[in-house]
């Protein structure tokens, strides 16, 4: 919302400053965007006397011109045909930047004479295309004055965010009145003279809605003016108009622009010589056209209110009026329009059409119900004084919607609710002041009534909001807030958000970077990796690509590490925290943790070649994560088995009986090529709302440490076995043969190869035995090796290295 | 027999002239083996009588011992030599680089999420969470905003296809919904921040369609607007740590909250840059507000009693002010440079014990 200083010291009479406005407008909740003071940027121009315009010696198109600028008398060249002796002119000093150009002045020689300063045209000065001369002032104009100053070009400027509640706000008077409320001036009185009608409209206005649910237009007042001249608009109204930036057309139709803006009221003119018959309101005018003011046309749908005539739909209500019935300037005889709209309908239809328009964004907040009557008043009054004619009785159609309510306001709210310390009287005075009509009831209580412009104000809070605005929130004291001793008793955070906390931290350590990408992605990477229901598509995606939401992460870290090698960065370690969805259900959202390493884990180096990227380094990664999530990674148990999207040969999954808590190996050379990224690529995801709950203990106290005092042995055995067998399958066979004594089992080599049968291979463990009580005796080390090998041949059928 | 105190003397001399370990230990032999001078003297002591005897034992003893600790001293020594020349051998350059080894950083809005919570665990706050993709009633009727109001055409909603009953769902347009289904869950008193993803239909220089915020409630029965005030003030200074932190509060709406704020800090955009701190200008942080009693209504809760106040403040735009990081679309671009140039080390934890960003 733009307004001027001088226009709202049409409704305010104040002298503070424009500094002390905007700052309680802000304060208020008005909030200054910009305050533009074109004064301060056009200071250095001032009103110059030509004292002589004469040719210039060497060139024919330029006059020399000694210009009297009020201290000195100085010499310009100007380039303008009509620069002459005796006129008063705008003067910008060497040193100036012209508004227009942008271009600095600096004292120049053109042609051999040397120019101090310059004469300028409107163009050069901002105020329009004009070019063909300098500007020529009033005579009267006083030599050395700002320029701005005469032209009235100084008017500060206040661009203010209106939020969604404060319609009543989208007229200066609205805003007068606030800053009135908080102390900064009087409010002028707005009282209107009603104008008498003299002759009964010949165009009536028929509401013909259904009755049910609420009035599309609950109230329309028409009035007819005959005999009016549509004219030029005075200086006042065209530079009001332009001083906000609206373009000034003709009286008619700028006195409703004034109305908007004034006194947030929209208003309508009809050509009455156009419209046909009377005008009727109706909804369901499916498939009726529509040729709106902006020259377009609309065809209107079954819940859009239209206004028509005879002819057809002349108008959309609350949103734009029609072209064949606009005014001009040769229009006579008008039909003034002043109606309310539902703002639901009025809102929707604007969307529909994606038209924007004064009235629209004015209805769908909500305009004052009691204010139509007043309005009628105020523009029959500022037609007839810009345009003469003659006024008829005001045909009224609906009624004045119910809007009188009291709210029941105990003043100590505002303490309780606000904090603030602020004296019964003080908060009456300021609803008073903001129109609020307040009635003192029994215990303390009062019975406040809202104003009509007031909509928004439904509840007891709503009125300590006021108190609180208008008294201005830095009175409101500071006071900071301390947890309870059973808030400092428990953790802040859950335990699924510590967990990530630890495995963010721990991965990061590990050499990988976290990265945040967006929960959505191409469809058709996401069915590369699980399912892309319909369901998790979105309707109306930022961008085509962009439209369903993630099965899974890995899709958008493989294709950071794309992206990251295109930029020459190939070996890529990104893993990322956060949400991959199965369905729109909340308990279909679960927390992942993913990583990708692409290409070198380790690059080359003097120690040695460069290492590319293995099954090992996701499933270490995963290992990693899985510990710092804190589970106990002795009990998990590695399958050789997992999603499609990874090699077939290359792919484990860890977990607990079936539940699969992580996910890790060599990325499907298929599917990094369906992403256009190339390989080798490993990646992990671990499913953290799969891991185990960590227990709810009694104690934080730990176990006691049970560390043996006795040395432990450890001894090699290396089997052959069937290729497939697994290497974990003989870990716990191992581990399983001697549990009381066995404490590790380390598998330290695998060999298949010469010397090895054909689908043979080679395995060697190493195992640490140790006893809690005693050194172990070199016979009973044999037989735990014994049983050891005996429970690998039973459980894996391998055989001990010969 | 050769006199003792030359015998001493020759011997030790032969310890001492040893040039390596094996002269040294001819040289012990021949000082203290069986066959020499000493032990052969050692050996005739008992043809000596009793006093006799007892005067040439601890003689001879004497020059035994020290003889022997030559030998030890000079071992030691031709040891110490012999290491040296070993050592000064196996010099390497050291100059070379070490092993590969990698650090990762922690994404600036993880990092500023744990600032952010540190602070408010710090004030009780306790961390919940709810799901990114809502239902209507929780992301706005529930919040006092009905099917047609303005706010709802300004939050840009990601919307999912119908269902068979008409009922759509859509990606939340702020943390605010987890409130909602708080207070739904759990009994008063509350008072919970609810850290997220949030999304909108937007993707311009200054907006992405994802992003994340940080949402506040405190509910119980005694929570004014001082409190709101103090809480986000002693947030913002703490989490820019700036202690004397210009701040104001401006009245605003939000159909979730009556009286609404919003929260401006000092600023100052001399030169070009942006400053946070004491200057001319402002810049707008957080919304906040009262708690409004439609939405206590809502969930159950008797306004008549209940009220506190809610906050919603972003990550990412607190995150480039506090570290000047320029680009928000950069964020979620996982471009390698930018990850190691503005995200953190592992172990920098923010806490308030070390400073947040110490």
């Amino acid at each position: 919302m733009k307004f001027t200083l001088s226009w709202l010291k049409t409704h305010l009479e104040t002298d503070v400053s424009v500094d002390d406005i905007a700052a309680k407008l802000t304060a208020v909740g008005l909030e200054v965007e910009e305050v533009r003071r074109p004064g301060d940027e056009l200071a250095p121009f001032t009103v110059a006397y030509v004292v002589e315009a004469r040719q210039h010696p060497n060139a024919d198109k330029l006059r020399l011109c000694t210009v009297d600028t009020g201290t000195e008398q100085v010499e310009v060249v100007c380039g303008a045909p009509n620069a002459h002796t005796g006129m008063k002119g705008v003067f910008a000093p060497p040193g100036t930047t012209i508004p227009g150009t942008g271009v600095a002045l600096k004292k120049a020689k053109i042609r051999g004479v040397e120019s101090c300063g310059m004469l300028c045209s409107e163009r050069e000065m901002g105020l329009s295309d004009e070019h063909e001369g300098i500007i020529e002032l009033d005579p009267d104009a006083p030599v050395g004055a700002p320029f701005a100053e005469v032209m009235g070009l100084d008017d500060p400027l206040f661009d203010i965010a209106i939020t969604p509640n404060r319609a009543d706000c989208l007229g200066v008077y609205g805003i007068a009145r606030d800053l009135a409320a908080a102390g900064l001036g009087r409010l002028k009185s707005a009282d209107i003279e009603p104008v008498p009608g003299t002759f009964t409209s010949p165009i009536d206005v028929i509401l013909d809605f259904p009755g049910d649910g609420p009035s599309p237009c609950p109230l329309f007042l028409g009035r007819y003016i005959r005999d009016v001249r549509n004219c030029e608009s005075p200086r006042w109204l065209k530079d009001r108009l332009s001083s906000v930036g609206l373009r000034p057309i003709s009286a008619l139709v700028d006195l409703t622009n004034y109305l908007t803006i004034d006194r947030n009221r929209p208003v309508h003119v009809f050509d009455a010589g156009k419209v046909k018959g009377d005008i009727w309101l109706r909804l369901g005018q499916v498939g009726a056209t529509f040729a709106a003011l902006n020259g377009k046309e609309y065809v209107l749908d079954d819940a859009m209110t239209g206004i028509g005539d005879e002819s057809g739909v002349i108008s959309l209500a609350g949103v734009m009026g029609g072209e064949p019935t606009g005014c001009t300037m040769e229009t006579t005889d008008v039909f003034i329009e002043i109606a309310l709209f539902d703002p639901v309908r009025t809102a929707a239809t604007g969307r529909t059409f994606n038209l924007e328009s004064d009235a629209r964004y004015r209805f769908e907040r909500g305009v004052d119900p009691a204010f139509a009557g007043p309005g009628m008043e105020l523009m029959t009054r500022l037609v007839m004084e810009l345009c003469g004619g003659e006024a008829s009785e005001v045909v009224v159609a609906g009624a004045e919607p119910a809007w009188r309510r009291e709210i029941a306001f105990r003043p100590s709210r505002v303490k309780a609710l606000g904090g603030v310390d602020c004296e019964r009287s003080d908060s009456l005075g300021i609803l008073t002041a903001l129109g609020f009509a307040c009635k003192e009831q029994e215990g303390g209580m009062v019975s406040v009534a809202p104003p009509p412009w007031r909509g928004d104000i439904l509840g007891e809070a709503d009125l300590v909001e006021e108190v609180l605005r208008i008294a201005g929130f830095d009175q409101i004291p500071a006071v900071s807030l301390s947890p309870t001793a059973a808030e400092r008793a428990r953790p802040a955070l859950s335990p699924t958000r510590r967990r990530l906390g630890a495995v963010r931290r721990s991965l990061t350590a590990r050499g990988m970077f976290e990265a945040v990408t967006w929960s959505f992605m191409p469809r058709q990477h996401a069915v590369l990796f699980g399912d892309a229901p319909d369901a998790l598509v979105l309707a109306n995606p930022i961008n085509a690509e962009l439209d369903a939401m993630r099965p899974s992460i890995l899709p958008n870290l493989i294709e950071a590490c794309r992206r990251n090698a295109d930029r020459g960065f190939a070996d890529a370690a990104l893993f990322e925290t956060g949400p991959v969805y199965s369905g729109t259900a909340p308990d279909e959202q679960r927390t992942v943790v993913a990583g990708v390493r692409a290409a070198a884990a380790v690059p080359r180096n003097w120690h040695g070649p460069e290492r590319p990227v293995d099954p090992f380094d996701a499933k270490a990664d995963a290992l990693a994560a899985l510990s710092a999530a804190g589970v106990s990674l002795g009990s998990l148990q590695t399958r050789t088995e997992g999603p499609a999207w990874y090699h077939p040969g290359r792919v484990g999954t860890l977990g607990l009986g079936r539940n699969v808590l992580a996910t890790f190996g060599e990325l499907h050379p298929g599917v990094l090529a369906e992403l256009g990224a190339e390989g080798p690529m490993v990646g992990f995801e671990v499913m953290i709302d799969a891991l185990p709950r960590p227990k709810a203990k009694a104690t934080r106290a730990k176990p006691s440490l049970a560390a043996s005092d006795y040395p432990a042995a450890e001894r090699d055995f290396a089997f052959i076995l069937d290729g497939g067998v697994p290497a974990s399958e003989v870990e716990r066979a191992a581990r399983n043969a001697e549990k009381a004594l066995i404490k590790a089992v380390t598998v330290f080599d695998v060999y298949a190869g010469p010397g090895i049968e054909a689908d043979k291979k080679s395995l060697a463990i190493t195992v640490r035995l140790e006893a809690q009580d005693r050194t172990l005796t070199d016979p009973e080390i044999d037989a735990a090796a014994a049983k050891i090998v005996a429970n690998v041949a039973k459980m894996t059928g391998g055989v001990l290295r010969g | 027999m050769e006199d003792l105190h030359a015998l001493e003397e020759r011997m030790l001399a032969g310890i001492e002239a040893a040039g390596d370990l094996p002269a040294l230990e001819q040289a012990r032999v021949a000082a203290l083996g069986k066959k020499s001078p000493l032990s052969q003297a050692m050996k005739g002591l008992g043809g000596l009588d009793i006093e006799a005897r007892k005067e040439a034992g601890v003689r001879l003893n004497q020059i035994k011992r020290k003889l022997a600790d030559a030998v030890d001293v000079r071992r030691a020594a031709l040891e110490r030599a012999a290491l040296d020349q070993r050592l000064a051998t196996e010099r390497v350059d050291v100059t070379l680089p070490t092993r590969p080894e990698a650090e990762g950083t922690v994404h600036p809005i993880s990092q500023v999420l744990d600032e952010l919570i540190a602070i408010l665990a710090d004030m009780g706050f306790r961390v919940v969470e709810g799901p990114d993709i809502e239902d209507d009633f929780h992301n706005f009727t529930a919040l006092n905003i009905p099917p047609e109001h303005p706010a709802r055409q300004m939050h840009d909603t990601f919307y999912f296809g119908a269902d068979e009953a008409g009922e759509r769902m859509l990606l939340r347009t702020h943390t605010s919904p987890v409130q909602i289904r708080h207070m739904q869950a759990e009994p008063p008193p509350h008072r919970i921040i609810a850290p997220g993803r949030t999304y909108r239909c937007d993707y311009d220089m200054t907006h992405t369609p994802m992003f994340h915020q940080i949402e506040g409630l405190v509910i119980d029965e005694s929570t004014h607007m001082g409190h709101l005030k103090g809480c986000l003030i002693d947030l913002a200074r703490a989490f820019f740590e700036v202690e004397d932190l210009p701040v104001r509060f401006r009245p605003s709406y939000f159909p979730f909250t009556e009286p609404s704020a919003e929260m401006d800090i000092g600023c100052s955009r001399e030169g070009g840059g942006l400053r946070i701190g004491h200057g001319a200008d402002w810049m707008e942080i957080l919304g906040c507000g009262m708690v409004h009693p439609r939405v206590l209504e809502i969930v159950g809760l008797d306004p008549a009693r209940y009220q506190g106040f809610a906050f919603g403040i972003g990550v990412e735009r607190p995150a480039m002010l506090k570290y000047g990081i320029p680009d928000l679309r950069s964020f979620f671009d996982a471009d390698l440079r930018w990850l190691r140039h503005y995200g953190f080390a592992p172990f920098d934890v923010p806490t308030l014990a070390a400073g947040l960003s110490a």
